[in-house]
């Protein structure tokens, strides 16, 4: 898998993981895929359903101890 | 500047039956499983990260006439919710520590006075739908119940000037973690369980027996317990000043307990219809009933606390008057609802095997009771 961007927002509490995210995905062209890696818990019920209701689409997603890693692609 | 709204401010809405409008802004599944319940509230659930490119789509849905409340998990993205709708010049509030402030919280009632200037209190957790009860008596109390927010109690008690003397839990609870050990070690209380469910507790606790009966105050108050298995083999109620009938997770206002949280439906089945068909019935139907939850914000009495008599139940409560024995098997054992979150860790926490941190604790604790069938 092709990474176009990184983004590390680990230690940001909810909404800032999710307000990142998608100002990473506003700079990518359709079809190009985000890394993002959070800590915060919330994020794993929260990055799924905005994926889906903004049309993007979660690739992978990995726990890793505390940090949670999603890969992302811009729909 | 939107406003902060603290739980106290949000009890008193919903005990006074306000009407208020939340914005809550959580996602679907968690504003389905479980919000802020009110009678005159209502609700409008739009998570956050739907409102990130602004919110005038949003306005027109807001009422003009009415407080509005943004309400999230911890507070974070309510604030943020808060302030862009504020920026567009509609007032509204956020609730302080979110869901999670809302799940802790606690009302501390008064159900009555006693005799010999004896008070019974209970103490309403509202978020979480817990009943925990302190009885006070000269000098003296007696905490049946209590949640993990142990300083509720401590300061309660220091308040009224009163020692406490005995903590008693009905049962290993499932749904919350018990304040009860905890707080019999702060205040040098003996803390009290029935036997048959502390069998893998791995503290010092006390004995809870059937028809043991304790007395605060000198000898002014007695409190007595009842052998009533049904949710739990161990599960006890205890009647207060021959007047006042805690049934733990028994006996509610508008359902009974369910006997599955351990996972022996089948084998308890028999002892809960025992309890409220047999054992109950020989009791005054002039008691009233104080259990240890509700599940609707309808039980709520017009002062806020939550209890009716017996024999009003006996009429009123569907799950006292399944007639057929079959009947009454299936309804607790089919078709059972939702298990509360995290409930084998919970037990496992309330007997003493594991010691999660404060911040597991709450996440342990999200959620409804879920200890009912209705």
């Amino acid at each position: 898998m092709n990474i176009d961007l990184q983004l590390d927002a680990k230690g940001l509490a909810c909404p800032m993981p999710i307000v990142r995210t998608k100002k990473a995905i506003d700079t990518l062209e359709a079809g190009q895929i985000l890394e993002v890696t959070v800590t915060d818990k919330g994020s794993l019920a929260d990055i799924p359903a905005w994926a889906n209701a903004s049309k993007n689409t979660i690739l992978s997603q990995e726990v890793n101890g505390e940090e949670i890693t999603f890969t992302i692609q811009k729909g | 500047m939107t406003t902060k709204w603290s739980s106290k401010k949000i009890a008193d809405y919903v005990i006074n039956k306000k009407s208020l409008f939340i914005l809550d802004v959580r996602n679907e599944g968690d504003f389905a499983d479980w919000k802020i319940e009110g009678e005159n509230f209502e609700y409008l659930n739009i998570p956050y990260f739907e409102l990130l490119d602004g919110v005038e789509d949003l306005l027109p849905k807001l009422p003009k006439d009415k407080d509005i409340l943004v309400v999230c998990a911890k507070e974070g993205s309510s604030i943020m919710v808060a302030d862009l709708i504020q920026e567009e010049g509609l007032d509204v509030g956020y609730l302080e520590g979110g869901m999670k402030a809302w799940s802790s919280y606690i009302e501390p009632i008064k159900v009555s006075d006693l005799k010999n200037g004896g008070e019974l209190y209970q103490f309403v957790r509202l978020g979480k739908g817990c009943l925990s009860y302190m009885v006070v008596s000269q000098g003296e109390a007696a905490v049946v119940d209590a949640v993990r927010f142990t300083d509720v109690f401590e300061n309660f008690a220091n308040e009224k000037n009163v020692t406490i003397k005995y903590v008693f839990d009905t049962h290993l609870h499932a749904d919350h973690i018990s304040g009860g050990r905890l707080l019999s070690e702060k205040t040098g209380a003996t803390y009290y369980l029935p036997e048959k469910d502390a069998e893998e507790v791995v503290f010092k606790y006390a004995k809870l027996e059937d028809q043991a009966s304790f007395t605060i105050g000198g000898s002014t108050l007695d409190l007595q317990a009842i052998y009533s298995p049904g949710h739990t083999i161990g599960s006890t109620s205890m009647v207060i000043d021959h007047k006042y009938f805690l049934t733990g997770d028994i006996l509610f206002v508008d359902s009974i307990g369910r006997p599955d949280l351990a996972g022996l439906a089948e084998d308890w089945v028999g002892d809960l219809r025992e309890t409220l068909y047999t054992r109950y019935r020989k009791l005054n139907e002039d008691l009233i009933v104080l259990p240890a939850h509700f599940m609707v914000i309808e039980e709520l009495n017009a002062n806020g606390t939550v209890g009716k008599r017996f024999g009003d139940l006996l009429v009123e409560n569907h799950g006292l008057n399944m007639t057929d024995e079959e009947e009454f098997r299936k309804a607790v054992t089919d078709h059972l609802p939702p298990q509360p979150n995290a409930y084998t860790q919970i037990r496992h926490v309330n007997m003493g095997k594991i010691s999660p941190t404060n911040e597991e604790q709450t996440e342990m604790e999200i959620g409804p009771n879920r200890c009912a069938i209705r």
